[in-house]
């Protein structure tokens, strides 16, 4: 998540005065003093860039993941993809676990942040609570919840029976489990969302507010026409967060449905993983890889370019 | 804000106690479960009248969560020390030399972060085991540092450029100090508060992934922390106590740090998230 974080903000701040230039000039004779980053240059190199290129070309394979032989296909595992029903069960649920947790997290994120930037009591220990669940392996919080909706013994149905009702199998219901999914990892990282929120309502002067106030501006127009405009920095931040968070989404499918049943859960990652390790299909794991890298690509891009552009008209 | 008169204060306060209590609501179900013997099928919701400690004894024992804390703690302090000395030596240079090369290395870093780590998986793998490297926990360490060396550079190289004075560098070099030995002694110890924020970065992530652990760490001597979890998950999930207390025991160290140095957490994990 945090390296996704990151493509939002690569601007840089822009020091250049002409002193400055003629410094850099007199530098670039001195050096690039590039052995400094010849060790982190060759790590990412080896272990990120190579494998990226790789990755593509072994999506033109029918390659197994193990033996040492294997042809070059052309386009086929792309044709098959683009065919396979799984395919796009998994891309439609990867999308509802981006854009379903993004909705969830910013709305909820935002009331937190609204609520606990108050001069209340116990906004300390509620904002503490809320976030807890961010420095918690995903893997885990999966767990947690699993000991929640279980069929056997879970709290939800202890709760049930005790009410009088009958027992669901929450986790094992495709039409639920889903919901599940987005519900639990809202629930973890909406506590991230909260702070940005709450850095940005801090940021925002309270001369704005008194001067409306003086206009007799009601608490809601004050939201829509001061809070909300001056947030934007924060809802585009939160945005790309959430959306390329969601849509890489790995642990905690793994540990609440496994993905099923069948592969009903299944996100692109899990599916990936799936193809790879359970069904020998490493050229079309790839291929599924390049295509999961091209849809990350496009949305968080999408995304970013949309509000940054709302935040330029606000 | 001032305004607001005591009775909706008191509301709202209310509400902040609903909302927490919802949040924990999860947290205690962990306990409960964890605290019961193994017969006992009672609620969740009740809380066990005897507490029954036993669980996380053998939990602790089959899982080999001892054997997995070590590993897990190994593969974060020395990724987070690796990360630390090349992220900000990588970072100088970028930051205070503009020349082309080191505008398009920089550019180069930038663009890889884009690259989810998931989809180079698959080459990824076999890169590993063709370089022998499978179950040992030096790739998990390599993998973890160069995944996480572009954020980090980027963090590095943007608080070098916006807050260490240039003069301070150019005043040493005139007393003759070598490039090591002016990054090292004058600009290094200026950048804590990145280095502390990339120290939790990097301790929270890394000790709680799974992504590359669960690929390259198969085997029992080296399995960290969540590959130990989900694997006693998976031979156990009809001994729910059991697995309870393995979590409890697994994410006890990352809660009580966070406990201890909160307000540090908070502002690091957001610098990772979002700049400036």
């Amino acid at each position: 998540m945090v390296t996704l974080l990151k493509i939002a903000t690569n601007r840089q701040p822009n020091t250049d005065s002409s002193i400055e230039v003629k410094r850099n000039r007199k530098k670039r004779q001195e050096s690039s003093l590039w052995w400094m980053y010849l060790p982190a240059l060759a790590a990412i190199c080896f272990f990120i860039f190579y494998p990226f290129l790789n990755g593509i070309k072994i999506s033109f394979t029918n390659w197994n993941g193990f033996s040492q032989s294997y042809d070059y296909i052309g386009f086929s595992q792309y044709a098959r993809m683009l065919k396979d029903p799984d395919t796009w069960l998994v891309v439609k649920n990867t999308l509802l676990y981006g854009v379903g947790s993004t909705i969830l997290q910013n709305i909820i994120g935002l009331g937190y942040a609204l609520l606990l930037n108050q001069s209340i009591r116990f906004k300390n220990f509620t904002r503490t609570i809320v976030y807890l669940p961010v420095i918690i392996s995903p893997l885990i919080m999966g767990y947690i919840f699993y000991f929640f909706f279980a069929f056997q013994g879970g709290a939800l149905n202890d709760l049930l029976v005790f009410l009088g009702l009958d027992k669901i199998n929450a986790l094992a219901d495709p039409k639920v489990n889903i919901w599940l999914i987005v519900f639990v990892n809202t629930f973890q990282f909406v506590g991230i969302a909260m702070i940005i929120y709450l850095a940005g309502l801090q940021s925002i002067s309270k001369d704005y507010y008194e001067a409306v106030q003086i206009d007799g501006a009601s608490s809601f127009q004050q939201f829509k026409n001061i809070t909300l405009p001056m947030l934007m920095p924060s809802i585009t931040i939160n945005m790309v967060i959430n959306i390329i968070g969601g849509l890489k989404l790995f642990d905690v499918i793994i540990s609440l449905t496994g993905g099923g049943p069948g592969y009903a859960s299944q996100s692109m990652s899990t599916f990936m993983y799936d193809l790879y390790f359970n069904r020998q299909d490493a050229g079309y794991a790839a291929t599924q890889g390049v295509f999961m890298a091209v849809i990350i690509l496009i949305l968080s891009l999408a995304a970013l370019v949309y509000f940054k552009r709302k935040e330029i008209e606000a | 804000m001032d305004y607001m008169n005591r009775k909706n204060k008191w509301l709202l306060s209310g509400v902040a106690l609903l909302i927490a209590a919802f949040h924990l609501i999860p947290f205690y179900i962990l306990i409960t479960t964890a605290l019961k013997a193994r017969g006992d099928f009672s609620s969740k919701w009740v809380f066990p009248n005897i507490m029954n400690f036993a669980n996380f004894k053998e939990a602790w024992e089959m899982a080999s969560l001892g054997n997995a804390l070590t590993n897990t703690a190994i593969i974060t302090t020395v990724s987070a020390f690796l990360l630390i000395v090349f992220g900000s030596l990588a970072a100088y240079p970028l930051a205070r030399r503009q020349t082309k090369l080191n505008k398009f290395v920089f550019m180069f870093f930038i663009a890889v972060m884009v690259i989810p780590p998931l989809t180079a998986l698959v080459p990824l793998y076999k890169l590993v085991v063709d370089i022998g490297m499978m179950n040992t926990l030096e790739i998990a360490i390599l993998n973890n540092v160069a995944s996480f060396l572009p954020l980090t550079i980027f963090l590095y190289s943007g608080f070098i450029r916006s807050t260490i004075p240039r003069e301070l560098e150019e005043a040493a070099k005139i007393d003759g100090a070598s490039t090591l030995g002016i990054f090292f002694r004058i600009v290094f110890p200026l950048l804590k508060p990145v280095t502390a924020s990339i120290l939790i970065i990097a301790c929270v992530f890394i000790w709680n992934d799974y992504q590359f652990a669960i690929f390259f760490l198969q085997a029992e001597e080296v399995k960290t922390i969540t590959v130990a979890l989900a694997g006693f998950f998976g031979e156990n999930a009809n001994r729910m106590n059991l697995v309870a207390a393995a979590a409890i025991l697994a994410v006890l160290p990352m809660v009580v740090l966070f406990l201890l140095l909160q307000k540090h957490f908070v502002k690091g994990l957001a610098s990772g998230s979002v700049k400036g």
